[in-house]
């Protein structure tokens, strides 16, 4: 209980650190798989009556974002599909097969944007081509930036959320686990590293 | 003559026969049960149940073999019916090989479904816990190592399986009725 309270008012003192902190200009981060401070996760319906989450464990990327010139932000992430983790072996052993990911054929996937579009709100869309399954198809990510500022421990970070959908068969896996499982949900938790 | 329980110089006992036919009957029936399972299609309704009953009777194999493997340690072993040197290597070698594929089939099994830390539930009347998990996607090293060594088994059981019968009718030697209790005669 002692302990959760120091936490909470360490986090209220770093929250309020982000928000006094607006030294913001163009930089090059690399996202922070090393302390898993980010996350590819994705879900799938299950027959339609509930969700089934999974995520990516291994992945590596960079952005750059610059808060006076958003439009010439850019990133690239590659994630090492064999790295696919839904908490269940057997099922994670299946979505490897060739079945659906394929892993030992198309051991990576991959996206790497084209353009960024921010909107006044903060809400922004970030454009890129995404590559899984040996495919490669132009998608959407809805991103919003949720902060950036400087770490505890001598680094600066931000930090962003996205979200965007696919159809399997679109990226030529044929295998259909039903009507409602056709589509796979992407939502991306991103904390970078300025470097 | 009765058989008797334990071994003897000149044929099986009762206890090794059992343990012997028992086994071999259910790891000939494992592996189209394993085949099948791999052919089987998310909305089959046998998705869930089948694998359920491959993994209970691979945990009463695994501790069939621990009892067989003890028993073979303390008992008596008849003497090999074979000829030459060479033959007796062979057969030693071609045996040893028969009970680590075994181990070796029923371990491969038992890591891909407890990769994951979860338990093996053997016909919902135990659980069979889950260790460690010793690499990164495990489950599909181990599936893969399951694929293969159980082939192979299969494979050495049906040559094991000619041996017997060519002993039986072209050498006319007891190797195999000396592994079954109908006859008396040894």
């Amino acid at each position: 209980m002692k302990m959760q309270m120091k936490s909470l008012i360490a986090g209220a003192v770093l929250a309020g650190a982000t928000f006094s902190t607006s030294a913001l200009y163009a930089a090059d981060y690399v996202i922070d798989n090393k302390d898993a401070h980010a996350s590819i996760n994705f879900r799938v319906s299950h027959l339609g009556y509930s969700w089934l989450q999974g995520r990516f464990n291994k992945f590596e990327g960079q952005f750059s974002f610059d808060e006076a010139n958003p439009a010439a932000s850019t990133a690239t992430v590659n994630i090492s599909t064999k790295s696919v983790d839904s908490n269940h072996a057997e099922r994670d052993k299946h979505i490897r097969s060739d079945d659906f990911l394929d892993v030992s054929k198309f051991p990576s996937a991959k996206f790497e944007s084209t353009a960024f579009n921010m909107n006044d709100d903060g809400s922004a869309v970030m454009t890129g081509n995404f590559t899984l399954h040996g495919v490669t198809k132009p998608i959407e990510i809805a991103v919003s930036k949720l902060g950036e500022g400087d770490d505890p421990w001598g680094g600066y970070r931000s930090g962003f959320t996205g979200t965007t959908e696919f159809k399997m068969k679109d990226f030529g896996i044929t295998k259909n686990l039903g009507p409602a499982s056709e589509t796979v949900y992407l939502e991306l938790h991103v904390e970078g590293i300025r470097q | 003559m009765a058989i008797s329980i334990k071994n003897t110089r000149a044929r099986y006992g009762l206890a090794a026969i059992s343990l012997h036919w028992l086994m071999a009957l259910i790891i000939i029936g494992m592996y189209p049960l394993g085949l099948y399972i791999d052919s089987l299609g998310y909305y089959d309704a046998a998705y869930k149940t089948v694998p359920h009953w491959h993994k209970s009777i691979g945990m009463v194999l695994l501790a069939l073999l621990v009892v067989r493997l003890l028993w073979h340690s303390i008992s008596i072993k008849p003497k090999v019916l074979s000829h030459s040197a060479v033959q007796k290597r062979v057969v030693k070698l071609a045996h040893s090989s028969l009970y680590i594929l075994m181990f070796v089939a029923l371990l491969s099994g038992y890591m891909i479904s407890t990769a994951d830390g979860r338990a093996i539930a053997v016909f919902n009347w135990f659980e069979v816990p889950a260790l460690p998990a010793v690499i990164d996607e495990q489950e599909d090293v181990a599936g893969l190592i399951h694929y293969w060594v159980t082939t192979s088994l299969i494979i050495l059981a049906g040559a094991h399986a000619l041996a017997a019968l060519k002993h039986h009718f072209i050498n006319k030697d007891k190797t195999l009725s000396r592994m079954l209790v109908s006859t008396g005669r040894a």
